[in-house]
């Protein structure tokens, strides 16, 4: 099979208006008639949604928390990307694409990338209309802030929530059209699998969460926005609930996955204290703004960070990317992280840890609010409360987090941090039209493996979910489905729905009679285990394929060992992990076949094998300068297709932030 | 920090879906380290459960970092227990003592009705935000972002009321189970905002109408909601509603609601 991805011919800059202007469009009345499946509602998902209500198809929703609010987009902090240029200090649309092709280490599409850098300033607009309070200067304008790999400042934030105002946002957008009827909600559902009709996305199969019952839904077509898979690593810093299991059950049907090893591996999340770690929390990037990054220069050093003069620290960042400093892309930053612990230097009782620390920004605002109120030689102690107050208006509630969680104070003690698994660049391989390579199903937003190539840089997540929701579905979905006026809403007694819906619950009753004796919690432990010792941050061919055998060894025990306590037809969280957790495993495998095969490292993919003499990632152009999208061919069998990623615009080069 | 391990008493409500009657059963739990968050402490009783073939206690929980909202266990008489500013999950173990007793029970409301143990259905707050909750803007509609500008400290009361993360803490500790502390923010976070002027009385009017209808009580400005709200939403936030609701009553615009 010949993977089409759909470019539109053309220059670079006019592909995406020129597609806008010539694609083909359902009239009201059609659209009417039309149904849209819309898994999630997180920033993708509830923005397709309700742009698509407004627009008049018949739209139905999906989330497995009790309201669409929840999705995890709530959680991210730092902020959203966008080409304004209002700190006029440069940027552009090209600099922004040019940017994330940089970034994504020469991995992703450029016509994509294109796209997203050239709608995101209406994404600004779209959400300031609707009431997302976004950080204000005091003349009133919009503020903003720098994130990696980039030397200009174009991050819109809101304090250190963002996620949650863009979702909210977007949930409220959902809302209206939920009481206007145009879309129907069903919270707490799960999709469990696809349904195909003559090749075509044409329903789902949902289990209602509280009562177990299964529900047939048919669509014209299905977007999925289920989000990321980080959780297949157990620890990472995604929600608990996050999974893979809608981006999979679509795989197995026939949706090439792309990509599935790149893993963003992010530099500043709180270090883990022990077994009982449910979760790894982030402290957002935008701390690197203000945050410098340290070890002791001694190895081993056990003194408390106040007894460590300011020579004897190694400002390890600084020091190898002087252009960048602090703030180069988190692919770099967490190796770098983990190259000074595993030499020796890490810091706190488990050594894994480095330190971020806010004393010098603290004293550096502190100096200017003094210089305002005019106490230009004020003392130490009255500059430091000024300048604490200024931080944390910044970063007030991610300091809070960080007491909460670890017992100490930030500003008077630096946070200790460390590397987690925080996104996934692969995901579902999607064409310029965010289509699978099943016809009428489409990925948005995390689900899908485009725009971030091998590494995202900070902010652009949210940028691209939204730009992915709000700006290009609602014309790409009606450029295909133009040609599906005339299919009428199928009744779901049809065949395929009958025979999705007994795969599920054949499924699920296998699953409830292993009545083993090992909790589905131990065995995603021990999956992650293995995933972030031999797939983590470094991998290499010897690991990753002692990697593929010991989860098919694990798929084995689980299938006949697993323990889920409850009935099959109640509430039962513990099955719905179960069915996470079975997916996890098998992508698990993929993952690490799809790292064995790229023989190269690029961005967050970092082959021991590959890499310069100063330890940066070597990436190998002339072999692997293309998308790896794998085909679902039964139990533990893939094929890998490429798509060969063509460089018009910008001429790849080892990336350097020196 | 200096950690160790405890051991606790836990008696935590059961109840095996919305038609049964619940119960309290009492759990002792050991080795818990003073590091680990409250939910944590959960899943170490959950992962007990299983092991002695028992059901685990099914709570509502996603991102544990305190702003998904989905995290609710009214605890030793306290939604979200004793930590001012603090959800569920954000609270942690170095709070107990070893040999402490802990009592756990779902947020208590009519419109809140249990599910299964600890979880509860909240519906009735999207259904209050699809009220009005919103501005009613289609996307592609909107004017450069720039040329609104917002006076600084009114766009950061609006985002301070925007915090709201929907949890129901409010309405939980509240005796009359009022979800005022919830709607006020959004009102709040909306009438702040020039872009949200234009329904500002249509909002406020249908809005409260629909807490009404959902069953929620009234407010006597008892002040539990703001004492227990784990974002730091201010009653400040209730009068401004009073005044929205009360001008749109009197002028009479809400007619066209
Ligand atoms: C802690 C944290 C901080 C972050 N900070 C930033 C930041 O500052 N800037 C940035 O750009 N990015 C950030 N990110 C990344 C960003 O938040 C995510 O990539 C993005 O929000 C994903 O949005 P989404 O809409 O694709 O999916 P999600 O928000 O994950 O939503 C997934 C939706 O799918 C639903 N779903 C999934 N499976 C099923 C199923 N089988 N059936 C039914 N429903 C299903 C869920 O219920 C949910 O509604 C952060 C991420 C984390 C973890
Ligand atoms: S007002 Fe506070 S307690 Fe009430 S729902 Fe919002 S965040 Fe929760
Ligand atoms: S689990 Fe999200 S707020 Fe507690």
């Amino acid at each position: 099979m010949i993977l089409n991805s759909k470019i539109p011919a053309g220059q670079l800059q006019s592909k995406w208006e020129d597609y806008k202007s010539t694609c083909k469009l359902v009239n009201p009345a059609n659209k009417r008639q039309i149904e849209v499946i819309v898994i999630g509602t997180g920033l993708a998902g509830a923005s397709a949604a309700a742009s698509l209500g407004e627009m008049g198809y018949k739209v139905k929703a999906f989330c497995f928390q009790d309201s669409p609010r929840r999705a995890h987009s709530i959680a991210a902090q730092g902020g959203i990307n966008a080409a304004k240029n209002y700190q006029n200090d440069g940027d552009s649309t090209y600099r922004l694409f040019y940017d994330t092709i940089k970034g994504g280490d020469y991995r992703s599409r450029e016509s994509n990338v294109y796209r997203l850098a050239a709608v995101s300033a209406s994404i600004i607009d779209q959400c300031v209309a609707q009431g997302v309070p976004f950080a204000r200067e005091y003349g009133g304008l919009l503020s903003n802030r720098s994130f990696g790999g980039t030397q200009v400042q174009r991050t819109f934030y809101a304090a250190g929530q963002t996620g949650q105002q863009l979702l909210i946002g977007a949930y409220q957008a959902l809302e209206r059209q939920i009481a206007l009827g145009n879309v129907e909600m069903y919270a707490r559902h799960e999709m469990l699998e696809l349904v195909k009709v003559e090749g075509k996305a044409r329903g789902i199969i949902a289990r209602n969460l509280i009562t177990g019952e299964l529900e047939r839904h048919f669509g014209h077509s299905v977007l999925l926005c289920s989000g990321g898979y980080g959780n297949v690593f157990y620890l990472s810093t995604n929600a608990m609930g996050s999974n893979v299991t809608a981006a999979w059950k679509a795989h197995k049907k026939g949706a090439f996955f792309g990509n599935p090893c790149f893993t963003q591996i992010h530099p500043t999340c709180i270090p883990v204290t022990g077994d009982h770690q449910s979760k790894l929390t982030l402290m957002s990037e935008s701390l690197r703004n203000d945050g410098r990054i340290w070890v002791p220069k001694k190895q081993g050093d056990n003194r408390k960070a106040s007894e460590i003069l300011e020579e004897e620290r190694d400002y390890y960042l600084e020091r190898r990317y002087p252009a960048f400093g602090n703030l180069v892309p988190r692919d770099v930053a967490s190796r770098a992280a983990k190259e000074r612990c595993d030499a020796g230097y890490g810091v706190g009782t488990s050594k894994m840890a480095v330190y971020l620390d806010f004393a010098s920004a603290i004293m550096r605002y502190g100096k200017v609010e003094a210089h305002k109120r005019g106490l230009a030689h004020g003392d130490d102690k009255a500059v430091y409360q000024l300048g604490k107050d200024v931080v944390k208006e910044k970063y007030g509630n991610l300091f809070e987090m960080y007491e909460k969680i670890t017992g100490e104070n930030p500003y008077e003690i630096p946070m200790r941090i460390y590397p987690a698994v925080h996104y996934t660049m692969g995901g579902l391989w999607v064409d310029y039209e965010l289509m699978t390579t099943v016809p009428g199903l489409y990925a948005l937003g995390e689900a899908n493996f485009s725009d971030h190539g091998a590494n995202r840089l900070g902010a652009s997540a949210l940028m691209q979910g939204l730009a992915d929701g709000y700006f290009v579905i609602p014309y790409t979905l009606g450029n295909n489905l133009a040609d599906d006026i005339r299919t009428k809403a199928m009744p779901t007694d049809h065949p395929a729905f009958a025979e999705a819906e007994k795969e599920v619950s054949d499924r699920l009753t296998r699953l409830m009679s292993i009545k083993g004796s090992e909790s589905v919690e131990s065995f995603h432990k021990r999956l992650g285990k293995i995933m972030w010792d031999k797939c983590g941050m470094a991998r290499n061919a010897k690991g990753l394929q002692e990697a593929v055998t010991e989860i098919q060894a694990l798929k084995k025990e689980f299938w006949s060992n697993v323990r889920i306590p409850g009935e099959i037809s109640e509430f039962n969280p513990e099955l719905d992990k179960a069915g996470r957790v079975a997916d996890f495993i098998e992508l698990g495998e993929l993952m690490c076949l799809d790292a064995l095969q790229r023989n190269e490292s690029c961005g967050g993919h970092f082959r021991e094998e590959y890499q310069t003499e100063d330890g940066e990632a070597l990436r190998q152009d002339d072999q692997y300068m293309f998308v790896a999208a794998w085909e679902y061919k039964g139990d533990s069998r893939f094929e890998m297709h490429k798509e060969v990623l063509d460089y018009e615009v910008v001429h790849p080069s080892q990336r350097s932030y020196k | 920090m200096e950690h160790h391990t405890i051991g606790l008493t836990l008696k935590v409500w059961r109840q095996k879906n919305n038609k049964a009657k619940g119960q309290f059963e009492t759990f002792n739990v050991k080795n818990i380290s003073t590091e680990m968050s409250f939910l944590e402490m959960f899943d170490v009783l959950n992962e007990q459960l299983v092991a002695e073939n028992k059901e685990p206690v099914a709570f509502d929980h996603d991102c544990r970092e305190g702003i998904c909202g989905a995290c609710s266990m009214y605890i030793n008489g306290r939604a979200h227990g004793p930590w001012h500013n603090t959800t569920t999950c954000q609270l942690h173990m170095r709070e107990y003592k070893d040999g402490d007793t802990i009592v756990v029970e779902p947020w208590r409301a009519n419109s809140f009705p249990v599910l299964k143990d600890l979880i509860v259905d909240r519906s009735s707050f999207d259904r209050i935000i699809q009220a009005g909750g919103y501005i009613s803007v289609n996307t592609g509609n909107a004017v450069d972002a720039n040329s609104l500008p917002i006076e600084k400290h009114r766009a950061d009361e609006s985002f301070a009321a925007a915090a709201c993360i929907g949890c129901g803490a409010c309405v939980a500790a509240c005796p009359n189970a009022s979800a005022m502390l919830f709607v006020s923010a959004k009102v709040s976070h909306l009438a702040l905002l020039p872009q949200g002027d234009p329904e500002r009385k249509i909002r406020s009017v249908n809005m409260i109408e629909q807490m009404d209808k959902e069953g929620f009580g009234s407010c006597t400005n008892i002040g539990a909601c703001e004492a227990e709200c784990p974002k730091g939403i201010s009653l400040e936030n209730i009068a401004r509603l009073n005044r929205e609701y009360l001008g749109a009553v009197f002028s009479g615009d809400s007619q066209n609601a």
